[in-house]
């Protein structure tokens, strides 16, 4: 089951907080303090999962933007590893609004082979103006977030699915 | 109005947005708290307007401030109003804000039951969704009760995007209202056969998550999952379901025959890296499951670690982790598999991520032999040596220790090796172990016995040269290892070369640098030293020699008599004033060595820790009895704080009590006060100083000095290991060759301890005969332990609730039928229903459309108990029945026929169909497993035991013991009690306690406890 998902910066501020699990406001800071900790005194070489009291955490660090999900011990590794790049993904398609010829735009919802390449656009995304979509459109990260995992397990990788709330959401405000 | 609302879009124009808000804080970098308390307060104007759209655009800003760490409970009202918003959009931020900040104590919620309630029977499906989603963060017991129903006619919605949500909530409502489990359970089910892949892989989920916490009450969804498992291609699903099968193997050994294959061939067929590690997880469970069950596995578990091994191979470094990972389960039960692979695990040692490395050292414990052991160590004590950063040097050590020390020294054939290594690691810089060594070192010294000698020397060459350690010593816990040193050295001084030399070291100045608890060891072994000196010297009739010595001790002790540390103070006054009157009598000519040495004769035997807690209560022995009748309650307020036992009793108390004379009572008091005062035993209330002794070996706390060494001291005359690895060598080859000589002659080991048992090792190993025989004592226990362990499950957890028999509830609704009271409450306008007939019970399907009898809430939850309760013993009842019944409905099956055996339980009339799509040949585990290609001729009526996973043996030896003498022997020695190890005296104090209190126990009304106790534990010595 997945515990909580965060999102931080170099800096090691908070750009998107969730969790699945109820923990105070109060310790919360403290938390992401000590994960963010865990997670940015590790080097490139070092592998993404790391114990940290009783969570396991699983990261992947994008340019200067770390995603960091917190797991308990029966989950699989490997498979949140994936979920985080599908998740980036799905952060790209909608932000850049890459039109359909884009190779990943073809829905994967399996975890392949998890050295599945990080592809270009990816990189292109995660720039300062990525860091920047996230916090002007915080409630909608946080629907792609909700849209793929509910009560800390995850409902839907297919990307337009994932998707298709937010385009409906889009247009209610169009029309209003 | 029209005005109102022009001016409120007019304002809203200069309103901050999110975006605003973002942008604000990052050009007030400086003073950001300022900026965000302003903003607060415009948060809080905008609050208060009445457009809905300003107070959204507040609130949502509130959640970016809610992520940043403020507290934003006091928008919790406005948050509510945002989410009762008639538009998606606002409802959206509503939703958000509010499953972020609310919990189940924020009030307001109970305010948001029908407008949650309302959003789920909204028409717009992506009203619904946000609903559920944002009640999966915030569902409290109330809200879990009032809207199960709710969720579950969710359940069956037409839109796939609803029904895989309701399916997912599902699981918090039943963490949150565990009552609702039973009645939602066969439409959960029927889920798992959803046509659209999300909702089955939701329903996969939430069973998964379900059965991992009580696996026994879903082995009988086996059979459908594993037509999912070898029919669906979603790797996220199948990941879900091959650990869900991991969980329930251990509970049924048939399943994990029949799983093993279709395991294998998707280990073979996958590309995915994460369905190939799960599929190894579960074999390699699977596998330990069955341990002596089947013939053939070895190749599986071949297969396994070939394939961990190309994952440890491989570049990338999360497959290495996860490979490293899984390797140390297989450990557990295969350790010569996994040993094959020795020269990979020691490669991963020299990996350039620390977590690889750490992993590396995990598998390391397992695979030593009393072959490879000082190799392995050997390795390691390189890699420390070569290691940088103090925290994976740290880690190294207390692996070293910890793969010496395993299975009670299992493994160590020389313990002159050991000591060696243990002398060797001392010279650490920076560690924060030393007290681990140390306690290594007392542990070995005490309870090997041949060793004493060599250990004692050790000691002593490190006391000698602690004066070259301590520069360094000091900065980090090393210094801890000289209070072992200090203690082995007096304790067993009669196997000391020179104690002269030893007692001059143990005195010199510099030990007053030493932490306190440190120098309190040395003073009280100081004394220690001095007997034994007292005697070789007196023996050789060189009466100056002697006087000598006591003039030493008069000279050095006031040092330590002006320490700061109370401990140490005490213990050299005494001690020098003891030294005072010993030089007295020697100046007489008294011979008085003998006497001196009395005062430290005796034989320490080490206690285990847990002895004292495992002494049984005698029979016909009430702890909670009174012995003496109690004080009543109207005695004065002084004697209020021992009444912490008697709140019960005392109101039962005899009325006469109270009539004692109340200036007799205030006379005994005064006399028993007196008599306290008097009595130098009586233990006042007060923290007693031995207590803070025992609390201090934590040594983060000390006072450190930095010196900096740039280059390590080489000391001079204590041993190299590595010597002794060569030795070892040799003897081992010498030993061979002897044994080849008379190889006929069988030779008895004699190896003590329970180790043997874990002995798993290769044949071969037994060969090896440790280089002295070693007498390693087991730890005393007292006579008739108690072989519990307090591991109880932790009470509040929540899963427990959950534990609940869900086995047929569907097919066989005969067996247990949802009774009227465990049906969903539903909310309903029309009057009360008259009670129900008991007819309709049976049928589980209805649920969602009656309308059960209103009550209010706590009415309701309490008749539920009592139901449940009875229902409990009913189907206990039933399920002894259907024991018997078992035989006779295989047979049943097997024709292909479903004849329930009606069960006429109370009068509940049957509904014989079957209500869920599972078709009747899956429904029996038994069946489907009896199918299993391993013919199995496992009677039915067994029912499946779990099979423990490692059947360790830890009940050491009982030594019997003999409390009173324990007693004597402390008294008579009372000096030395305080530098015994923590343990010892621990138990020796509160004997004491027990003691004194037994002696006083007519005044210490308030041990009755400890007395009752005692007066068993001293029964033998008084019979």
């Amino acid at each position: 089951m997945i515990k909580f998902v965060l999102m931080v910066n170099r800096q090691g501020q908070t750009r998107l907080s969730r969790y699945y699990e109820r923990v105070e406001v109060t310790r919360r800071a403290a938390l992401e303090a000590d994960v963010v900790r865990c997670c940015l005194s590790r080097k490139k070489e070092q592998c993404s999962f790391v114990d940290h009291r009783d969570v396991r955490l699983v990261y992947r660090q994008y340019a200067a933007l770390y995603i960091v999900v917190g797991v308990t011990d029966t989950e699989n590794e490997l498979s949140i590893y994936e979920l985080i790049h599908n998740f980036v993904e799905v952060l790209d398609k909608y932000f850049s609004r890459v039109v359909s010829s884009d190779p990943i735009n073809q829905p994967t919802n399996q975890p392949t082979s998890h050295q599945s390449c990080v592809c270009v656009c990816v990189c292109v995304f995660v720039s300062l103006q990525s860091e920047l979509d996230i916090m002007f459109n915080l409630e909608r990260v946080h629907v792609i977030l909700d849209e793929m995992i509910q009560n800390g397990h995850v409902v839907e990788t297919n990307k337009s699915r994932v998707l298709a709330p937010l385009h409906a959401l889009t247009k209610m405000a169009d029309a209003s | 109005m029209a005005l109102k609302i022009v001016k409120g879009s007019i304002d809203r124009m200069f309103d901050k947005n999110l975006q605003d808000l973002v942008r604000g804080i990052r050009n007030h970098k400086e003073d950001e708290a300022k900026y965000i308390s302003t903003c607060i307060d415009e948060i809080k104007q905008e609050l208060k307007q009445d457009n809905i759209a300003v107070k959204a655009n507040a609130v949502c800003k509130l959640t970016y401030l809610q992520m940043l760490g403020y507290d934003v409970s006091w928008a919790a009202f406005n948050i509510v109003e945002v989410m009762s918003s008639s538009k998606f959009t606002y409802k959206r931020i509503g939703y958000l804000a509010a499953s972020q900040c609310f919990h189940e104590s924020t009030d307001v919620i109970m305010l948001t039951t029908n407008q949650i309630r309302k959003d789920l029977s909204s028409p717009n499906q992506y009203d619904t969704g946000v609903a559920l989603t944002g009640l999966s963060c915030f569902v409290t017991p109330d809200l879990a009760r009032d809207l199960a129903n709710d969720i579950m006619t969710l359940m069956s919605h037409t839109k796939p995007y609803i029904r895989k949500k309701a399916v997912l909530i599902m699981y918090k409502v039943f963490l949150k209202y565990p009552e609702s489990l039973r009645p939602a359970f066969p439409r959960l089910k029927e889920k798992l056969e959803d046509p659209d892949p999300g909702v089955q892989s939701a329903a996969v989920n939430v069973i998964c998550e379900l059965a991992r916490r009580n696996p026994k009450n879903y082995l009988s969804l086996a059979p459908l999952f594993f037509k999912l498992m070898t029919s669906s291609t979603n790797n996220w699903v199948l990941i879900k379901i091959i650990k869900l099968f991991g969980a329930l193997t251990p509970l049924e050994p048939r399943l994990g025959k029949k799983l093993i294959e279709p395991l294998t061939n998707l280990i073979h067929s996958t590309s995915a890296m994460s369905l190939l590690y799960e599929c190894v997880n579960t074999v390699i469970a699977v596998l330990i499951s069955l341990s002596s069950g089947m013939p053939n596995h070895s190749a599986s578990i071949q297969l396994c670690v070939q394939k961990l091994r190309i994952l440890i191979e491989d570049s990338d470094q999360n497959l290495k982790y996860l490979g490293l990972l899984a390797m140390s389960k297989i450990l557990k039960t295969h350790p010569k598999s996994v040993q094959s692979h020795k020269d990979l695990i020691l490669q991963c040692l020299d990996d350039k991520d620390e977590s690889i490395r750490l992993r590396a050292l995990d598998l390391l414990y397992g695979m030593v032999s009393k072959k490879n052991l000082m190799e392995i160590v050997k390795k390691l004590m390189l890699h420390v040596d070569k290691a940088e950063g103090t925290t994976y040097r740290d880690e190294l050590l207390t692996k070293i220790i910890d793969i010496c020390s395993q299975s009670n020294y299992q493994y160590i054939t020389n313990f002159e090796w050991y000591i060696s290594i243990l002398v060797e690691l001392t010279r650490l810089e920076g560690t924060r172990h030393g007290h681990l060594i140390a306690s290594q070192m007392l542990d070995v010294a005490i309870r090997v016995k041949a060793i004493r000698a060599f250990a004692v020397a050790q000691m002593a060459t490190l006391l000698d040269n602690a004066h070259l350690l301590t520069g360094n010593m000091q900065r980090n816990g090393i210094c801890e290892v000289s209070y072992a040193a200090a203690w082995i050295c007096g304790e067993f001084s009669e196997h000391l070369e020179n104690p002269m030399q030893t007692l001059e070291a143990m005195l010199r100045p510099k030990v007053a640098t030493l932490p306190g608890h440190i120098q309190a060891v040395y003073v009280q072994n100081a004394a220690k030293l001095f007997a034994t000196v007292l005697k070789s010297q007196e023996g050789n009739t060189d009466s100056t020699a002697a006087q000598e010595t006591s003039q030493l001790m008069i000279e050095r002790l006031p040092l330590f008599v002006q320490s700061a540390n109370l401990e140490v103070q005490e213990r050299a006054s005494c001690i020098l004033q003891l030294v005072k009157y010993i030089q007295k009598l020697q100046q007489k000519d008294v011979e008085v060595a003998e006497e001196v040495s009395a005062l430290f004769a005796g034989e320490l035997n080490p206690v285990a820790p847990k002895a004292q807690k495992k002494v049984p209560v005698p029979e016909g022995l009430d702890l909670d009895a009174w012995i003496n009748e109690p004080p009543s309650e109207s005695e004065s307020e002084d004697e209020q704080p021992k009444a912490i036992f008697t709140k019960e009793e005392t109101k039962h108390s005899r009325p006469r009590h109270i009539e004692v004379d109340e200036k007799e009572l205030a006379r005994r008091r005064e006399a028993r006060k007196q008599e306290q005062a008097n009595n130098p035993f009586y233990i006042k209330a007060s923290p007693s100083s031995q207590k803070v002794y025992q609390d201090t070996p934590g040594v983060e706390h000390i006072p450190v000095v930095q010196i900096d060494l740039s280059v390590p001291l080489k000391v001079p005359g204590l041993p190299m290991s590595d010597q002794y690895v060569k030795l070892e060598e040799e003897r081992r080859q010498k030993e061979r060759a002897e044994k080849k000589k008379k190889e006929k002659k069988k030779r008895k080991e004699k190896r003590s301890g329970r180790g043997k048992k874990h002995d798993s090792g290769p044949e071969s190993e037994e060969d090896i005969t440790p280089a002295h025989m070693v007498d390693i004592v087991t730890e005393e226990m007292p006579e008739n332990a108690l072989p519990s362990d307090d591991d109880d499950k932790d009470p509040n957890d929540p899963h427990k609730a959950l534990d609940i028999d869900l086995d047929n509830l569907g097919e066989m609704a005969g067996r247990r039928p949802l009774a009227d009271s465990e049906k969903l409450p539903v909310r309903s306008h029309r009057a009360v229903e008259a009670a129900k007939s008991p007819g309709e019970d049976g049928d589980a399907e209805t649920v969602a459309t009656q309308q059960p009898k209103k009550k209010s809430g706590k009415d309701k939850r309490d008749d539920k108990k009592k139901d449940k309760d009875k229902e409990r013993k009913k189907s206990k009842d039933e399920k002894k029945k259907k024991k018997h019944k078992h035989e006779e409905k295989e047979e049943d099956l097997l024709r292909g026929e479903v004849h329930e055996p009606v069960v006429q339980s109370e009068g509940i009339s049957q509904v014989a169909e079957l209500p869920t799509s599972t078709s009747a040949e899956v429904s029996d585990l038994d069946f489907w497993l009896s199918n299993a290609p391993v013919p199995s001729n496992t009677q039915v009526e067994s029912p499946p035991l779990p099979l423990p996973l490692i059947s360790s043996v830890n009940t050491p030896l009982i030594h019997s013991m003999n409390y009173w003498s324990v007693i004597c022997c402390f008294f008579s020695r009372n000096l030395s009690l305080y530098c015994l190890p923590m343990w010892i005296s621990d138990l020796f104090f509160c004997l004491v306690l027990i003691f004194l209190t037994l002696v006083f126990f007519d005044t210490a009304s308030s041990l009755k406890g400890h007395i009752t106790l005692s007066s068993s534990i001293l029964q033998p010595s008084s019979v």
